[in-house]
């Protein structure tokens, strides 16, 4: 019996209908305050995007939800756990494709997949199958003996998200899916995701600084302007809100007083453009 | 309990398989570590062929130097296996023998050199089995120990500073290059309390026909073990700094 299964008979849950839920979440890194009392709940099997600029807090979420970084004050529960004390049952039943390059490029994409199939503890007699349904789920069947460094940056995206599903996870959480990646491989990343939605009814909780994309896939947004979320709501209200014909990136200025150019220093250029880079 | 250690088990050991999957697909890497091995081998090598001794003290140094973790381009992956289940603590001491497999690889070139210059091998194999243990542990203790520095620096400039500033006192406090005895007061304290000393007392003994141990060899392989833990618990606990 795995880890996962044993813990969620012995963790009391608490009761919620939503399966992920922040009360004043909140994160300080010394002066600065990166996320701000964000409260937020997402119902089971949604499609959540939190939609901002660089340096908005979105990565900073994220990071928290999965327990990678402790909360400075503030409560969170994924799948009825608390993020600070049930923190390993969390990380059991989450999956988590992060902003950075998150497979390894020196192995081939079956070798990635057998290795988190094996840190999740996939009983050894379905490893096989999950690793080949997740490899051609994704569309890589043909090239799953191909090292990962040969790959491009669609593939290498969508080798991660198979990652991250071996598990069957309920919660999941992807860090600006499609950054740097060209038109084509991005739409393709989109259909792998709403598929993972359709097939499988998995809650996803995706960042991103792209509007389209959350008009795209996201059944409900919330907007992050320095470390606050600045409107939630779906994508048809809050353009509904701002006025006719309105886009998501209109909606976006009126609710963060956001002007081309303020926000964003040196260092998110030279991170997005080496994420851009190594995608590309 | 036993559910717990079997998975530290596991979790420990797939990491470890990690490196050794791409270790299995880049030879070119092993190669290039044992250049420096070998050169001070080829160079020192007579001189300490006639005293008996093994050049075995830039074992640590190498493990310590490449610490084969965060930087950019694996910081992603650490990540992930963050957010997984795995113990943290698995995770670091998977990475440690990571350095060990590394390691081990010297060890053989090593062999090999010593041959060459015509040190006298003891190939007993208790002897050999021995020298391999004693090296898996050395590297593991190392790499833990850079492992912590990095976590604790967290930039690769910094780190390369602070490894250059940490390794040659670690390497002239200890036995890797003359006996103990002959030090200052000071430094024999110091040299008794480095664990690098241990590794090339355990390893003078097992590996040549008449070594000797000045603090016999079951101390030495104690010290070992007991200083890897200790740093493994340290390096688990600070692991999440890298994020």
């Amino acid at each position: 019996m795995s880890r996962v299964q044993t813990d969620l008979v012995n963790v009391p849950k608490v009761e919620a209908k939503s399966i992920l839920e922040t009360k004043s979440l909140t994160k300080r890194f010394k002066t600065l305050v990166a996320v701000d009392q964000v409260s937020m709940s997402i119902s089971q099997g949604e499609m959540f995007g939190l939609v901002g600029p660089n340096g908005a807090g979105k990565t900073t979420v994220l990071k928290m939800l999965t327990t990678l970084l402790a909360p400075t004050s503030g409560d969170a529960w994924v799948a009825g756990y608390d993020i600070v004390h049930h923190s390993a049952q969390v990380r059991g039943v989450i999956g988590y494709v992060p902003q950075l390059l998150s497979a390894d490029g020196s192995i081939t994409a079956y070798e990635n997949l057998l290795i988190f199939a094996k840190l999740y503890h996939i009983p050894r007699r379905e490893r096989g199958k999950r690793i080949h349904d997740a490899l051609s789920f994704m569309g890589l069947d043909e090239v799953s003996d191909k090292m990962v460094r040969e790959y491009s940056g669609g593939m290498i995206r969508r080798l991660e998200i198979a990652e991250s599903m071996l598990h069957r996870p309920r919660v999941l959480f992807l860090d600006e899916p499609t950054v740097g990646l060209d038109p084509i491989a991005r739409k393709a990343v989109w259909d792998h995701i709403q598929r993972l939605r359709s097939d499988f009814g998995t809650t996803i909780l995706l960042t991103t600084h792209y509007m389209e994309e959350a008009d795209e896939l996201c059944d409900r947004v919330a907007i992050m302007h320095l470390g606050k979320i600045a409107a939630i709501g779906t994508p048809s209200d809050l353009k509904a809100t701002v006025g006719e014909g309105a886009t998501l990136d209109d909606v976006f200025v009126h609710y963060s007083g956001y002007e081309v150019d303020s926000v964003g220093n040196f260092r998110d250029v030279s991170r997005t453009r080496r994420v851009a880079k190594r995608l590309g | 309990m036993l559910t717990a250690a079997y998975n530290f088990t596991t979790d420990t050991i797939t990491i470890a398989e990690l490196e050794a999957r791409k270790l299995h697909h880049d030879f070119t890497e092993l190669l290039t570590r044992a250049v420096q091995p070998a050169l001070w081998l080829l160079i020192f090598g007579e001189v300490l062929a006639q005293i008996r001794a093994i050049p075995t003290g830039q074992l640590p140094y190498l493990d310590f130097m490449t610490p084969g973790v965060i930087w950019e381009r694996d910081l992603g992956i650490l990540h992930k296996m963050l957010a997984s289940p795995a113990p943290r603590s698995a995770l670091v001491l998977g990475k440690a023998l990571s350095a060990s497999e590394r390691g081990l690889s010297q060890a053989v070139i090593i062999y090999g050199l010593a041959v060459l210059i015509g040190v006298h091998i003891n190939w007993s194999i208790v002897s050999v089995l021995g020298v391999l243990f004693v090296v898996i542990l050395g590297s593991a203790l190392f790499s833990t120990f850079s492992l912590i520095i990095a976590c604790l620096v967290r930039t690769r400039e910094r780190f390369m500073g602070v490894g250059q500033l940490l390794t040659m006192p670690l390497f002239f406090a200890s036995n890797a290059i003359y006996p103990i005895s002959i030090m200052p007061f000071w430094l024999q304290a110091i040299s008794r309390g480095n664990p690098l000393t241990y590794e090339v007392d355990a390893l003078r003994y097992l590996m040549v026909i008449g070594g000797t141990s000045v603090y016999g060899i079951l101390v030495d392989i104690a010290a070992l073990m007991v200083s890897t833990a200790i740093l493994v618990l340290i390096a688990a606990r600070l692991y999440p700094r890298v994020i």
